[in-house]
């Protein structure tokens, strides 16, 4: 499939919010880093290529939506944002703190960029379609996100929301299901085994897709398929690891953690090594074509109406030079809608 | 500015409130696209059927699923629309309420919900679906408005202003036939209690079927010498603190009445503005923290003392008080 971004490119975006969440995490000392860490690679997806919207109007109101009803991996997302350029790298220490902008579940009203609020599990599902169906209504081309946990799947409010969804044929709504298979008090199959998460969805009648959820590119081929699907919501099940890339993978009692200084070196020292080896795969990449194709390029299509083409910019002081513009020079254009 | 003017003659209003409620909300939608309705399989008992052949696209059945419905209503809000959601009082309020704290009110949105048949109105549906705790479940959650609609006429200009007010509101009414209080065309101010009828000893505060029982009971007690002013304290939030600690300024007795538990309800948001301003004695006319059961609303309304006589059995209760033992709260106006 024929994607704008490459693959390597987005692996570098989601090594990079894997490292700036950790980093975030890091300022508090404790926090959500499972669940945080297992949708790093779909918000690369989302926020490096798929998911519309201007970082200098979060308010743009033909922006698609996220909501992430996992409200707990606000860290992962506020990461992303600030990569992004939402706001300031330095707003990122204020998670947890009073009277900060990032409290540990996601808030409409304090965050820019979050789209809403969210950490009662179980609402995001039926908000998410609220939106879509409020898009519909206003003959917006807008989509809406919505990422859940597994353990969520408890909720019997998201079944309503599933059986809605799919009766109303909600085409714009693209949701995902973090089945990292571990929840706040242990792995799902013991605490209250959700079986085949994909089967339930699809006998409810959406169209399900399941994926690796740590293959930026098999969940980019995801969702440009959930795009060009018709007639009924989309579900992407991510097959993930809680706390995937730290020594918090997989095991027990990685929901929140408190975090000592020792293990947060190793994780973000280990975080860091990932971005390198992403970076260096897509700077092989690239000089790859450059070498295919020698003569001078047109520079690659970058609509300024588009200020979801932007890449995240990963700054970190070791970073490589892009080559691709800075993100600032484009977004403006595309958000006076 | 609240321009209101009673009515002569208390009657039953030729109009039922759910009539005046889709009315109402068609006449909005006519004039605001933004405007839609959603129901949880109550369409036809809430009397928004019109509604819903008239603007179809604007119309949503969820299906038996308040809670989804609440949180689709957010998110509605959330892209521009303007949501009126409804279910009985006792499902849109208790099986809603972390939905409507979350996802409509912490989360800053725009979401209208209307809990219909509160209190004994809920009749012969009996003790599963009488809310007399609506208004306590609200009641805690920040920032949302709550106004018990008294009539028809109140319908009518209270849904229009609640459409232009952003934010959460609660609205609670019954479904069919009250009895009128107010003239056709009269306008309400959210926030601002009624003043029905003046009086020196003792104020009734009342909400709802509570209202026209007051009226009666206030003129039954004029008879006995006891003047009796009488207030539609119609928003039970933000209730009119001002208003409460005038009439304890001037009357140095009140009585509330109201069709709910007294716990939570309209008798805790007074005594509460009375502790916090003018202390003075209170009666409290309501439920008295009993579970609903099925009858008629008539036998309800004497099975659970939501009566005139009741009404003026608790002035003379409180008179007595007045005169006992709030001798020793000297009122320093």
């Amino acid at each position: 499939m024929e994607h704008r971004i490459s693959a390597k490119e987005l692996r570098v975006i989601a090594e990079g919010i894997r490292l700036v969440t950790l980093q975030t995490l890091e300022g508090f000392g404790a926090g959500h880093i499972g669940g945080s860490m297992s949708i790093v690679e779909t918000l690369a997806v989302l926020y490096g290529s798929e998911l519309r919207c201007d970082p200098a109007n979060p308010a743009w109101e033909d922006r698609d939506r996220l909501v992430l009803s996992k409200g707990h991996a606000g860290p992962a997302l506020y990461a992303t944002l600030s990569l992004k350029g939402f706001f300031p790298k330095e707003m990122l220490s204020e998670l947890n703190k009073g009277g900060g902008r990032l409290p540990s579940h996601c808030d409409r009203n304090k965050t820019p960029g979050v789209d809403m609020t969210t950490g009662s599990l179980g609402q995001g599902i039926s908000v998410a379609i609220g939106m879509a169906l409020g898009n519909r209504m206003n003959r917006s081309d807008s989509l809406t996100y919505l990422i859940m946990g597994d353990g969520e799947c408890n909720e019997g409010q998201v079944w309503e929301g599933a059986m809605f969804a799919a009766h109303h044929k909600l085409d714009n709504l693209i949701a995902f299901v973090d089945y990292n298979k571990q929840q706040l008090d242990g792995f799902t199959k013991d605490v209250l085994d959700m079986g085949d998460i994909g089967a339930k969805f699809r006998s409810f009648g959406w169209f399900v897709q399941e994926v690796n959820g740590h293959d930026v590119a098999a969940i980019l081929n995801a969702v440009t398929a959930a795009k060009a699907n018709k007639g009924s919501p989309s579900m992407i099940i991510l097959d993930t690891v809680k706390g995937y890339g730290t020594f918090a993978a997989g095991i027990e009692g990685n929901h929140h953690m408190s975090l000592t200084k020792e293990q947060m070196a190793e994780c973000i020292k280990a975080a860091s090594e990932r971005l390198e080896e992403a970076r260096a795969a897509f700077a092989a990449e690239r000089a790859e074509q450059a070498a295919k194709n020698p003569a001078p390029k047109a520079p690659a299509p970058k609509p300024a109406d588009n200020p979801a083409l932007q890449p995240l910019e990963v700054t970190d002081d070791k970073a490589e030079e892009k080559e691709e513009p800075a993100p600032d020079d484009a977004p403006a254009e595309g958000s006076d809608a | 500015m609240a321009m209101f003017k009673v009515m002569d003659k208390l009657e039953k209003s030729p109009v039922m409130m759910r009539d005046a409620y889709c009315t109402a909300l068609m006449d909005l939608a006519s004039e605001n696209d933004n405007i839609v309705a959603l129901d949880a399989d109550l369409v036809s008992s809430s009397g928004m059927k019109p509604f819903f052949n008239a603007y179809p696209e604007r119309a949503i059945n969820v299906g038996i699923a308040e809670a989804n419905m609440v949180g689709i209503a957010a998110g509605l809000s959330a892209v521009g629309k303007i949501p009126f959601v409804h279910s009985f009082g006792c499902f849109a309020t208790r099986k809603t309420c972390d939905q409507v704290m979350i996802s409509a009110a912490y989360a800053k949105l725009n979401v209208k919900i209307l809990g219909s048949d509160p209190g004994v109105t809920a009749a012969y549906n009996g003790g599963t679906h009488m809310p007399f705790e609506d208004i306590g479940v609200m009641r805690s959650i920040p920032q949302i408005k709550i106004i018990e609609m008294t009539d028809p006429t109140m319908v009518s200009d209270i849904v229009r202003q609640v459409a232009e007010d952003y934010g959460v509101h609660y609205l609670r009414m019954p479904r069919k036939n009250v009895t009128g209080i107010y003239e056709p065309g009269s306008t309400f101010e959210i926030g601002k209690g009624n003043i029905l009828r003046d009086g020196d000893d003792v104020t009734v505060i009342a909400g709802g079927i509570m209202v026209a029982e007051a009226l009666r009971a206030a003129a039954r007690l004029k008879d006995e010498g006891i003047s009796v002013r009488v207030v539609d304290m119609f928003t039970v939030k933000p209730v009119d603190t001002d208003l409460i600690a005038r009439c304890a300024k001037e009357t140095r007795a009140i009585v509330t009445a109201e069709n709910h538990n007294i716990y939570g309800g309209l008798g805790s948001a007074v005594a509460e503005a009375l502790a916090k301003t003018v202390p003075a004695p209170v009666e409290m006319v309501g439920i008295n923290d009993s579970f609903g059961q099925v009858g008629t609303e008539d036998w309800l309304r004497k099975e659970y003392n939501l009566t005139e006589g009741e009404i003026c059995d608790a002035v003379r209760r409180v008179l007595q008080r007045k005169k006992r033992k709030f001798l020793w709260f000297t009122i320093d106006n």
